[in-house]
C-alpha cells in the first residue's frame, strides 16, 4: 500500500478534543431533522396551548401569558435536554466509543460534546418561546441586567438537566431504556409553580412543589422578567442547579469509566 | 531476540459466574500477523478489550509494545489502534468527516487533517463516497473506512476484531490484501477470526482459543502437522462424508486405519486422501481434551 507514513504527533489536547466532540454533536443535532423540528415546534405549540386553551380558565384577566412564560421555557428545556440521554446512550452502545476510548485523548469529551449541543439547541428553543410569547402578548418589564441574569439562570438549568440526562444515558442499557428513564424528570415542571401557584395545590403536594429545584428556578426567572418578588429564591435556584450539575458530572464520570468495554 | 509486541501471563477475566478467560499466556513478536482463532464465545473479544485498555483483567499481566495495560494506559493507547467487531464509525457523519474527526483527535492540525483525510480516502478507494453519510455505506465500505480511520497515524500495534465477519468474498479478499500490506509497513497485526481460512491465509502465527484458554499455538503448517500429514476421508456412494481419520500418510498407517474402520462402514464406502485443513486442526484441538503445551 502506498499510504504515506505519518508518525503520531502528541495527541489532541483536552481543548482540541472537546472542541472536536462539540462540533461533532452539533453536526449530529443539525442532521437529526425530526428531533430538531420537534425542538422548534414544541415551544410554539406549548406557548399557544397554554395561552389560548388553558390561559382563559387559569386567569380570566388575560394576564396568564406573563405568568406562564418561565414555565414553558423550562418545560421545553427539559424536553430538549432529554434527547441527550438517547444521544449518549446511542454512542455508548455503538462501536465508535471503543475507538475514542482506545485513543490517548480525553474521551469523556464525547459526553461533553452532547451537553454543549443540547445547550445550543435549548437556547434556540428558549429564543423561540420568548419570540412567540411576545407575539401572543407577553409584556415583561425587565431591563438588560435582568434579561442577562434570567438568561444565566436558564443556562444553568439547561446544563443541570442535560448533565442529568447524560448520566441517565450512560447508565441505561439501551437508547430506548434511556428515553424511558428520562421521562420521569420531564414531569417535574408540572409539580412546581410553573403553571399554577403552589398555594392552589393540596397541602402534601405543596411540600413537594415548594422544595424541588424547578420552583425556585421558575420564581427567579419570573421575578427577573416580570418583577414578581424573588426573595431568596435566586440563591436557591443557583444552589440547586450548581448542586445538580456537580452531582450529575460526578455520576457521568463514574459511570463512563464503569462502562469500559461493556457493550 | 526481537521485542515482543504483545505479551500476557495468566490473564483471567470473568463476567459474573461466567469465566471468559481462564489463564491466557501469549507472546507475539513485533512485525507479524497474529491470528487468534476460536469459536463464538471463546473469549477473543474480551482478550482484545483487555489488551486495548477497554476492560481490566481480574488477574494476570499484559504488556503491549512493552507497556503494562493496567498501569501505563496512555502509553499503550499511544501505541495501538483498534478496529472493533462493529464498525467504529459515525453513521450520521460522512466518510470524509469521520476520517477528519479522527485526524483532529490524533493531534493533526486542521490543514494536515485535510490532506491526510484525502490521502486515506483515496488509498482505500472511498473518494467517490467521501461526501455520503456512512449510513448508506455497504459492509465492505464501512470496514475499509474503519481501517482507514485506524491508520490515520502510525501506531505499531493494530487490533482487528473479526475484521471480515459478515463481508462478501470480494470485500474479504480486498481486506486481506490490505492487512498483508500493513505487515509490510512493519505494523504488528493482532486479529481475531472465526474463519480458519482467514487465519491460514494471513497469519504468521496462529493461536487457537477455546473456553478461555489457548489450546495451541504455531504456524499454520505446524498446526496442520499436528493432525497428521494426510487425512483419510470415507464417503458413501452419494458422496456424503462418513468419517475422517488423521494419519501420518505411510502405507502401514493408512492400512491399519482402514482395517480398523472397515468393519464399521458399508463395504462400498469410498476412500480418498487429502492434506489436513484448518478445520481438521480446529476440530481436533477444540473437541478433544485440552492440549495445553505450545508447539512453537
Amino acid at each position: 500500500m502506498n499510504l504515506s507514513s505519518r508518525s503520531a504527533p502528541a495527541s489532541a489536547s483536552f481543548l482540541v478534543a472537546n472542541a472536536v466532540f462539540i462540533g461533532r454533536s452539533i453536526r449530529l443535532s443539525l442532521r437529526n431533522v425530526e428531533a430538531l423540528l420537534m425542538a422548534v415546534m414544541l415551544p410554539v405549540m406549548l406557548m399557544l396551548l397554554f395561552t389560548y386553551v388553558f390561559g382563559g380558565a387559569l386567569d380570566p384577566s388575560g394576564n396568564y401569558v406573563n405568568y406562564v412564560v418561565p414555565g414553558i421555557i423550562l418545560l421545553c428545556a427539559g424536553f430538549g435536554s432529554s434527547s441527550t440521554a438517547v444521544d449518549v446512550s446511542m454512542d455508548m452502545t455503538n462501536g465508535i466509543i471503543d475507538r475514542f476510548r482506545t485513543m490517548p485523548i480525553h474521551s469523556m469529551g464525547v459526553v461533553t460534546g452532547h451537553v454543549a449541543a443540547s445547550l445550543a439547541r435549548n437556547l434556540l428553543a428558549t429564543a423561540i418561546v420568548i419570540g412567540v410569547a411576545f407575539l401572543v402578548g407577553f409584556r415583561p418589564n425587565a431591563g438588560l441586567t435582568e434579561w442577562l441574569a434570567a438568561l444565566g439562570v436558564i443556562v444553568l438549568f439547561i446544563l443541570a438537566f442535560t448533565w442529568l440526562f447524560a448520566a441517565i444515558g450512560l447508565v441505561a442499557g439501551s437508547p430506548s431504556a434511556a428515553s424511558g428513564y428520562g421521562f420521569a424528570l420531564l414531569f417535574l415542571p408540572y409539580l412546581s409553580s410553573a403553571f399554577v401557584q403552589t398555594e392552589t395545590m393540596p397541602g402534601w403536594l405543596q411540600g413537594v412543589a415548594n422544595h424541588q429545584p424547578i420552583t425556585p428556578v421558575i420564581e427567579t426567572i419570573r421575578g427577573l422578567l416580570t418583577g414578581t418578588p424573588i426573595g431568596d429564591q435566586a440563591w436557591l435556584a443557583v444552589g440547586w442547579c450548581a448542586l445538580l450539575i456537580a452531582v450529575a458530572i460526578a455520576w457521568c464520570g463514574i459511570s463512563f469509566r464503569r462502562r469500559a468495554g461493556r457493550r | 531476540m526481537k521485542q515482543l509486541a504483545i505479551e500476557t501471563k495468566g490473564l483471567k477475566k470473568r463476567f459474573g459466574k461466567q469465566v471468559v478467560l481462564d489463564g491466557v499466556d501469549l507472546s507475539v513478536p513485533s512485525g507479524i500477523i497474529y491470528a487468534l482463532l476460536g469459536p463464538n464465545g471463546a473469549g477473543k473479544t474480551t482478550l482484545i478489550n483487555i489488551l486495548s485498555t477497554l476492560t481490566a483483567a481480574d488477574a494476570g499481566e499484559a504488556r503491549v509494545a512493552g507497556y503494562d495495560v493496567a498501569a501505563e494506559k496512555t502509553k499503550v493507547k499511544m501505541s495501538i489502534s483498534l478496529t472493533g467487531q462493529f464498525a467504529a464509525v459515525d453513521e450520521m457523519l460522512t466518510g470524509e468527516e469521520n476520517v477528519r474527526m479522527i485526524c483532529r483527535l490524533s493531534g493533526l492540525s486542521p490543514s494536515e487533517s485535510k490532506t491526510r483525510t484525502a490521502e486515506l480516502l483515496q488509498r482505500f478507494e472511498l473518494q467517490s463516497a467521501a461526501g455520503k453519510r456512512v449510513k448508506s455505506y455497504s459492509g465492505g465500505m464501512r470496514r475499509r473506512l474503519d481501517l482507514a480511520v485506524s491508520l490515520v497515524v502510525d501506531r505499531p500495534v493494530l487490533f482487528l476484531d473479526e475484521p471480515t465477519t459478515g463481508l462478501d468474498t470480494i470485500s474479504r479478499q480486498t481486506l486481506w490484501k490490505i492487512i498483508l500490506q500493513l505487515k509490510e509497513r512493519g505494523i504488528t497485526v493482532f486479529l481475531t477470526t472465526q474463519y480458519l481460512e482467514e487465519a491460514d491465509q494471513l497469519a504468521d502465527t496462529i493461536s487457537v482459543i477455546d473456553g478461555g484458554r489457548i489450546v495451541a499455538t504455531g504456524t499454520p503448517a505446524e498446526l496442520k502437522a499436528r493432525v497428521g500429514e494426510e487425512v483419510i476421508e470415507l464417503r458413501d456412494r452419494n458422496e456424503a462424508l462418513l468419517r475422517t481419520v488423521s494419519t501420518s500418510g505411510t502405507i502401514a498407517d493408512v492400512r491399519q486405519a482402514l482395517s480398523e474402520l472397515a468393519p464399521l462402514l458399508p463395504p462400498d464406502a469410498r476412500v480418498s486422501l487429502r492434506k489436513p485443513s484448518m478445520d481438521d486442526v480446529f476440530l481436533a484441538l477444540t473437541s478433544q481434551p485440552r492440549l495445553e503445551e505450545s508447539i512453537s
